[in-house]
């Protein structure tokens, strides 16, 4: 099918009535943002989720504020008291939905399918069928995940990890069908993955626009295909290693059961096998979008495309030999512990070229400090933080220490919240007004985005320093323990820090819906600034005593103290509210065809994107992704369709 | 950071703090090399009308050397660590001046000990829950056995962390340097009782230590349980 009659055949559908266009659409647009849309929603249960455990961590074996009408059942929250097997499901699904039904299916799902066709010049995805399955196979997942929530013994228990035989014999957790249902939703999530992956490396490889070459891709898409790649490989094993898990508890299999001559040491290799380039599956996409949004905001090619390029495609590579490092205390061979050793810290060079080559595109910039570009700046920062912690982890000698504490927590939120959270709030910033043709606020984008870093190193770089006192993960109680008693207080500080960083999410969520809807009412703009404005003075007041009393206060924060933090607080409410007041602009202001002066192709699409993408005919790349500043072109950007001067062309090889 | 340690109780201890401190030094020069970097671009670089941007797409010799330096560094910290992993690791002593066998059973630390034979699973074997005695300044040899799930036996002072595998016989061995009472809590979730399923090593001292041997065995050994 040549791309003309592909082009007509899609605007037939899109003639269809509410279903086709909303519902059950094969347009990569709509499925992007139907995954968006998915994700956002699944944050909200998951971050309320992290708060509740938080809550019981800070104060243990209180009532959580709010939540005594969540259930009245003895073994889950009664009277809002979190007990022991309610927490262990807590901190479970709170890391399932946060890896499965959010970073995955927004910058997977959202960003892969909104990115790729547009930024190759291709009218839709290659199978656009088995597009809109894909989302839907999604759904089904996170319905039979939610399901697991209603059923007698609770929803699985036993670690994101699921380690076996805690994992298959019910009897140690007594959770029957959770379990069961968990295993169940992965399975077809991993489908649904799979759908998407053979959908995006067949895009990239077959339906790149004229001139399209592989090195004038971006290094979104680069990243993407990469990322499909290893979800094309990776997928399937946890798809197994779930359906072993099944058998295990349902067909009373004894894959994982020693008592019945299993190993239980199998599935930990399964899943690693799966987990780790799944890490990589997780912050590929981010890296990309940084490099994108990086590039823009600076005004100047990325530093080292093809350096940046091949990094990519060597931590991929690399990402298959290294699932070792998760067990090098787990009992396996310490001969393998050296090995592993060995290829975890070779995958941290390409990690640490990207870095440096993210610091060379800063370097002699113009750069512009909008709200992607501040999101693509902490990126960078929260990157290089997540990566050198992981340095301990992975030296097997220092891990025997901080395996299994919370400095290993501290390091994975830094990569997933400090990398993969930041890169979605930016490309969401960056890439709504293609998306929704209007624009996100710029004032209440500010005031979200300094929410979210600081109150995200408040909650989560003290949990370095608990790790490192020894504090392990997952415990219920950590009054429970004496050389724990006195690190309490850090316990505090965090949980008041992942309650503000819940808190500073409400911005967002003004922005985001009012954006889209246009709810410029003034009842709404003034919530919206009053909510924005009292967080930011939870800040304050917060910063303000942490710097009183220390990290580690021996007393609480005595009456002048908070005295001096309240006076701050409310002065920077009042600032806060002024500051909106005066710079919120109209909510879902249209937006231009390019407002970002960027040179990839869904720029050169109109806005509105129709179905089909681009006009009659599909652009031609002339040039590379990032020809910022050309010297010898007046405007410092121009489309990729536009072709280079020939001196312009020497210097860019 | 390394203030926030516990104070370290083990000869093993000394060599995983040393490699900790190597790590922590390393990637604190980095981070504060690349955060300076980074705040002197985003100052020095921010827009000004009429300033355009640099036009370049890298420069080789640059790139090499930001492959080439870390790839040294990352090896000789590999080498250094590797060292000491095989001497933690590798060779469980074989005449260990004492040897127990804990196992993990929710959730509980069950821990055996061999009697005056030095042989397990004869009638002179002692069982204790949750408390371990070992002599200081000794090496002491652990088989870790596990009758359930996965646990993990952590003695956070003593840097010490293993994984006790149902169907697995895992050797643990160190020598503590401080006598007192210490933690042993579990560090893998277990159930809903992981947290508070702990134990307590007692190091004693020699004096001490054969005070509890005699205490423990000091009636000729009972008759062996129907």
């Amino acid at each position: 099918m040549s791309d003309s009659t592909a082009a007509a055949a899609h605007h037939d559908h899109h003639a269809g009535g509410f279903w086709t266009t909303y519902v059950f659409s094969t347009d990569h647009k709509m499925i992007a943002r139907q995954f968006l849309w998915l994700g956002l929603l699944m944050m909200v249960l998951g971050g309320i989720m992290a708060l509740m455990f938080r809550w019981q961590l800070a104060w243990p074996e209180t009532p959580v504020w709010g939540f005594g009408w969540v259930s009245q059942d003895s073994n889950s929250m009664p009277t809002g008291i979190i007990t022991p097997n309610f927490y262990n499901m807590l901190v479970t699904m709170h890391a399932t939905i946060m890896v499965f039904m959010v970073v995955m299916p927004i910058l997977v799902g959202c960003f892969g399918n909104f990115l790729i066709p547009l930024m190759i010049g291709a009218r839709d995805m290659a199978f656009p069928v088995l597009n809109m399955l894909s989302f839907w196979a999604a759904v089904l997942g996170g319905a039979i995940m939610m399901a697991g929530f209603q059923v007698e013994g609770g929803h699985a228990a036993s670690g994101w990890t699921g380690y076996a035989p805690l994992s298959t014999v019910e009897k140690y957790t007594g959770v029957g069908w959770g379990q069961n249902l968990w295993a169940l939703s992965l399975f077809v999530l991993s489908l649904s993955s799979l759908m998407g992956a053979v959908n995006y490396i067949t895009t990239v490889i077959n339906m790149r626009t004229a001139g399209m070459t592989w090195f004038r891709m971006p290094l979104a898409v680069w990243s993407l295909f990469i990322t499909a790649i290893l979800s094309l490989l990776a997928l399937p094993v946890l798809g197994s290693a779930v359906a072993l898990m099944f058998f295990d508890r349902v067909f009373g299999t004894t894959f994982f059961n020693p008592a019945q001559g299993g190993e239980p040491l199998l599935w930990q290799h399964l899943f690693w096998y799966f987990g780790h380039p799944e890490v990589y599956i997780l912050i590929l996409p981010g890296m990309g979008i940084a490099s994108d949004l990086l590039s823009v905001f600076s005004r100047k090619p990325i530093f080292g495309y093809r350096a940046m390029v091949y990094s990519m495609c060597s931590i991929a590579f690399l990402s298959w030999l290294v699932w070792g490092h998760h067990m090098f205390q787990s009992g396996m061979s310490p001969y393998l512990g050296s090995a592993f050793m060995m290829t975890t810290l070779v995958i941290a060079i390409p990690s640490a070229i990207k870095t440096f080559n993210w610091l060379g595109t800063l370097w002699g910039g113009s750069i512009r400090f909008t709200v992607p570009m501040m999101h693509a700046l902490s990126f960078v920062i929260l990157f290089v933080i997540g990566g050198l912690s992981g340095i301990f982890m992975a030296s097997n000698v220092v891990d025997i220490y901080i395996h299994d504490t919370y400095f290993i927590v501290a390091h994975f939120h830094y990569v997933i919240f400090g990398g993969s959270m930041f890169a979605i709030f930016g490309g969401v910033h960056y890439w709504f007004p293609k998306m929704f043709n209007k624009h996100m606020d710029d004032a209440l984008g500010r005031v979200h985005f300094w929410l979210t870093f600081i109150f995200f190193n408040l909650a989560f770089f003290p949990m370095h320093i608990i790790g490192v006192g020894g504090h392990m993960r997952r415990i219920y109680n950590p009054m429970q323990y004496d050389f724990l008693k006195d690190i309490q207080p850090v316990n505090v500080l965090i949980t008041l820090g992942a309650l503000g960083l819940g808190l500073g999410q409400i911005p967002f969520v003004f922005n985001f819906l009012g954006s889209i809807f246009r709810w410029n009412a003034r009842w709404f703009r003034a919530l919206a600034q009053a909510a924005a404005a009292l967080a930011c003075g939870l800040v304050a007041y917060r910063v303000v005593l942490v710097a009183a009393v220390g990290l580690m206060p021996k007393a609480p924060a005595g009456g002048g103290a908070r005295t001096v933090a309240g006076l701050i607080a409310l002065a920077v409410i009042a600032w806060v509210f002024r500051y909106l007041a005066k710079n919120m602009g109209e909510m879902g202001r249209a937006a231009a065809q390019n407002p970002w002066d960027a040179s990839t192709l869904e720029w050169v699409a109109p806005t509105p994107a129709p179905h089909g993408n681009f006009g009659p005919a599909l652009p031609i790349v002339q040039r590379g992704p990032y020809e910022y500043s050309v010297p010898d072109e007046s405007a410092d950007w121009a489309p990729q369709t536009k072709p280079l001067s020939a001196q312009a062309a020497a210097a860019s090889h | 950071m390394m203030s926030w340690l516990p104070e370290n109780i083990s000869v093993e201890g000394i060599e995983i703090d040393r490699l900790f401190y190597v790590s922590y030094y390393l990637t604190a020069v980095t981070f504060i090399l690349v955060a300076a970097a980074m705040l002197v671009f985003i100052v020095k670089y921010r827009h000004r009308p009429g300033v355009r941007a640099k036009y370049t797409h890298g420069n080789s010799t640059l790139e090499i050397l930001w492959t080439v330096i870390p790839a040294v560094i990352l090896l000789v910290f590999v080498l250094v660590s590797q060292n000491s992993w095989a001497r933690l690791k590798f060779n469980p002593p074989a005449k260990p001046d004492v040897h127990v066998e804990v196992t993990g059973k929710q959730f509980n630390w069950i821990v055996r000990y061999p009697g005056p034979d030095g042989k397990f699973g004869t009638p002179d074997d002692k069982v204790l829950d949750n408390q371990l005695n070992v002599p200081v300044n000794k090496q002491v040899l652990i088989t870790l056995k596990g009758e359930d799930v996965i646990h993990s036996f952590f003695i956070p002072q003593a840097r010490m962390k293993q994984d006790v595998v149902p169907g697995r016989a895992i050797p643990l061995w160190f020598t503590l340097t401080k006598t007192g009472k210490f933690e042993i809590p579990c560090a893998e979730l277990c159930g809903f009782g992981h947290s508070g399923m702990k134990g307590e090593v007692v190091v004693h001292s020699p004096e001490n230590y054969q005070a509890w041997l005699q205490k423990t065995w000091a009636p000729p050994q009972p008759a062996p349980q129907p």
